[in-house]
């Protein structure tokens, strides 16, 4: 009885660790977005009165609403032809015979390994030349890429779980194998689909080195490079209260979505990378 | 060959298509563009002096003493952040795994630095070591400004990327952890193994296939460092990553030639540590995916 008390003591010191740990940084910013801008520096790691002028100035202003409207827009997109082309690539490595699939797959996984830094010099060049620059299509490409191996991966191993026999019988009564992926295949796939689409998406809305290199404009900067050149609106005003606000903003709807998705993006997470 | 099996040839490389040209496109063209790029003395502010020059790049890089500063900060952050997510990764993925209660409540807050932007996080660590608006100096009764000095400010970039990246690790780490089979601890906890005997002569071997391709994933990674390096020092006091000078290079400087040679040999030294990894440690990358 007492070594039982004792071991729930210890799990729950742990959990509180654990919950420390991942928060803190969260409710730092939080506090320090609340804070009054003659308070930012007073060095408390809470507010002393709560405030939202900065969530006022960041909205009143023309650059962090654009750069939102941007990054959702983007990481939308890209999210949807990631998803589509992995989903049709995933299909055929999962269930068709053909040469060349394991050639792909590694493709793929080299893909996942490539340092982005390593092409963004050629893009910038190319970009450049094409008009590409400086707008969504110019990051949309580059994001729906890199993440083409995550959702092939993310998709092929959901897809390795779903009853086949199912698509077996349809084709068996006269579907082709198109009709099979399509009326059988794809509303079963759905859950793995919907965590591909949530890995691809806080991919892309994570990325600052394509948006920092590839974007110069309210036209398609996104959320996380227009933080980062963010200066305030006027010399006497700390940028750090605007700032916090607009990471608040940022993450708060992401949060939710993984906080509510969570066994789903773990599973998606692991599967690509072990399980032998 | 049947007719069904040509047909189904057919749809495989066509269901394959629109991924693989994306891939060739996007990827593979433009990192041959870069070493082509390379062999040039190319700067975009004064374009028309393009001239091939061959591995003069290459050479001026790797002789100089910028790029080998940078690789070794490079080396610092990586080897520094890997090796803490692995130690703190192990108790992370153990609580996830074993405890009591809060079982769900534990693995859902641990994918909030996972979800969190990484600019975000960099940024919210500079303010808390800020010494104006920071509440680190106030809660430590110090008043060092972190960013300002090379290894204070390296302890802070390493603090973000552990933070941010550790759930990672330990997801990873807890992957493994669930394979063991339960019988073999209790078979060596009947044997009188100890836990740490029970941790390093049982659970650590049969989790290192799981380990490595974690310690892969992770150290490919780190290497790239770009965001968490540019928001907090920008590379000053000597903490350049060699993605923040391949950056510096091409972007801000305009210097393509020399830029793509940087980011050729980024390229290389991620071919070799993925190398190492596979055919050195025996990481078993892709043992599955073609099933």
């Amino acid at each position: 009885m007492r070594n039982n008390s004792l071991e729930r003591a210890f799990w729950a010191m742990g959990n509180i660790v654990v919950i420390a740990y991942a928060m803190v940084p969260v409710i730092w910013i939080l506090s320090l977005s609340l804070k009054r801008s003659a308070d930012l520096n007073d060095q408390r790691f809470f507010p002393h009165t709560i405030s939202f002028e900065h969530y006022r100035t960041i909205f009143a202003d023309a650059q962090f609403p654009a750069a939102l409207w941007n990054s959702i827009g983007i990481a939308s997109v890209s999210t949807v032809f990631a998803v589509i082309l992995g989903m049709f690539a995933a299909y055929a490595i999962v269930r068709l015979q053909f040469p060349g699939r394991r050639l792909i797959l590694a493709g793929a996984l080299a893909t996942a390994m490539f340092p982005p830094v390593a092409i963004i010099g050629p893009l910038f060049n190319l970009w450049r030349a094409t008009g590409l620059f400086d707008t969504w299509a110019g990051l949309i490409l580059p994001y729906m890429t890199f993440t083409l191996p995550l959702a092939i991966w993310t998709l092929a191993a959901f897809f390795r779980e779903i009853p086949w026999d199912l698509d077996k019988a349809a084709r068996i009564d006269g579907a082709t194998p198109m009709q099979a992926f399509i009326k059988v295949i794809a509303p079963l796939a759905a859950p793995g689909v919907f965590t591909a689409a949530i890995l691809v998406f806080i991919f892309a809305w994570n990325d600052f080195l394509f948006a920092a290199s590839l974007t110069s404009t309210n036209d398609a900067r996104t959320v996380p490079a227009a933080i980062a050149f963010f200066t305030g609106s006027s010399r006497f005003e700390l940028p750090a209260g605007s700032i916090a606000a607009a990471s608040v903003v940022v993450t708060v709807p992401v949060m939710i979505v993984v906080l509510i998705f969570q066994r789903r993006i773990v599973s998606g997470l692991t599967s690509g990378a072990v399980k032998g | 060959m049947s007719k069904r099996q040509r047909s189904e040839w057919r749809l495989g490389w066509l269901l394959c298509a629109p991924a693989v040209t994306a891939l060739m496109l996007i990827t593979a063209y433009p990192i041959l563009y870069a070493v082509w790029l390379s062999m040039f003395r190319y700067d975009l502010r004064f374009p028309d002096e393009r001239v091939f020059i061959g591995l003069d790049n290459y050479l001026s890089i790797l002789t100089s003493e910028v790029w080998w500063r940078a690789l070794g900060n490079t080396v610092i952050i990586t080897a520094g952040s890997v090796s803490v997510e692995l130690l703190l990764g192990f108790p992370l993925a153990l609580i996830m795994h074993r405890t009591l209660f809060w079982r769900r409540a534990v693995r859902a807050t641990t994918l909030v630095p996972y979800a969190i932007i990484t600019v975000v996080a960099a940024l919210a660590w500079k303010f808390a070591f800020d010494p104006t608006t920071g509440f680190v100096n106030g809660l430590l009764g110090l008043e060092h400004a972190w960013l300002t000095q090379r290894w204070s400010a390296f302890f802070v970039i390493i603090l973000t990327e552990v933070w941010k990246t550790t759930p990672f690790m330990a997801l990873l780490l807890l992957a493994g952890l669930t394979l063991i089979p339960n019988d073999l601890i209790q078979a060596a906890r009947v044997d009188g193994a100890n836990a740490w005997q029970r941790f390093t002569k049982v659970i650590v071997p049969v989790m290192k296939p799981a380990i490595l391709v974690a310690l892969l994933f992770r150290t490919l990674d780190a290497f790239r460092i770009f965001d968490t390096v540019f928001v907090q020092t920008r590379g000053a006091q000597d903490t350049e990553s060699i993605s923040v000078l391949g950056y510096n290079t091409l972007i801000v400087r305009l210097n393509l030639g020399l830029g793509s040679a940087v980011s050729v040999l980024i390229f290389i030294g991620v071919l070799i540590i993925a190398v190492v990894f596979v055919k050195g440690f025996g990481t078993p990358l892709v043992r599955r995916q073609g099933d």
